[in-house]
């Protein structure tokens, strides 16, 4: 049980991470058709309730792990700001596809940047767990 | 609440950090490459072809070093490396198998942006070739997510 709730955790933190990368590749001058801003857009929200559900449930499971623990609380604030830049980024790319854009590349490369620091700083909790 | 959570040293830590880094970013560069390479195959454009490959020579190839500097070096740490152990060889096949596949995806989406440059009319097959390859690579390494992740022995 603990395997298969890690494995689909992992995957989730994987696909957040093709979200991260195209929007990345799109902020660095890489071309993003309405296809590959459906595909990082919808990565997004499944990655984002895959890591919710499996990390709570990961959470709940195992012995040694609290929900009120430090390194998790510190991961789930970490996603609601990743969540907020990745939605300014999200809102400037939209608008640009609408013709309507309003927000600068750069300060869509801004959020996606930040963005980007959020995630790697997740990921550094989930290895180096601090306090657990 | 039936598990006690294993505990890592310390040194671990680092290795384990840049191996999976490394794969997430190799994966999703990877999901990069296919949705131009398929938009390349399916209207020959030349932009979405340059971009593939841009993709996997920039962005897969240096993130798939990066993985398995970061692999060798945590399998180093935890003494695996020359293990029978199920899991380790299940990674170590996906490693060797997915850097021949890139490679081969790289050098199929170059022959595609090269003839569509020449040509002006397509890019051939070079770039169904690399999409597929692309996929089989994503589908390769849910696999080795897999075995990382549950460790079968």
């Amino acid at each position: 049980m603990y395997h298969t709730l890690l494995f689909f955790h992992l995957l989730s933190a994987f696909i957040a991470f093709i979200t991260v990368v195209m929007f990345g590749a799109y902020v660095l001058g890489a071309p993003m058709g309405k296809v590959g801003f459906r595909i990082a857009d919808v990565s997004w929200s499944v990655s984002g309730a895959g890591l919710l559900i499996f990390g709570v449930w990961l959470a709940l499971y195992v012995d040694s792990y609290r929900i009120w623990d430090g390194w998790i609380l510190g991961a789930l604030a970490l996603f609601v700001a990743a969540s907020a830049f990745g939605a300014w980024a999200h809102k400037g790319v939209r608008e640009s596809f609408d013709g309507s854009r309003e927000m600068s590349m750069s300060r869509i490369a801004t959020w996606q940047w930040l963005r980007t620091l959020a995630v790697l700083g997740i990921l550094a909790l989930m290895i180096w767990k601090p306090g657990a | 609440m039936t598990l006690l959570a294993v505990v890592r040293p310390d040194a671990w830590n680092l290795p384990l950090y840049i191996h999976v880094l490394g794969a997430m970013v190799m994966v999703g560069s990877l999901v990069l490459a296919a949705s131009y390479l398929f938009a390349a195959a399916r209207g020959g454009s030349l932009e979405a072809t340059n971009a593939g490959f841009r993709s996997l020579l920039y962005a897969a190839l240096p993130a798939f070093i990066v993985m398995r500097a970061g692999a060798e070096w945590i399998a180093d740490k935890e003494g695996v490396k020359n293990s029978n152990v199920t899991w380790v060889g299940l990674g170590y096949m996906a490693s060797d198998v997915g850097a021949l596949l890139i490679i081969i995806a790289t050098v199929a989406s170059w022959l595609a942006l090269r003839r569509a440059r020449r040509d002006g009319s397509g890019t051939g097959r070079g770039a169904t070739v690399a999409a597929w390859l692309v996929a089989v690579l994503i589908a390769l390494y849910v696999v080795a997510i897999w075995a990382m992740a549950t460790k079968p022995t």
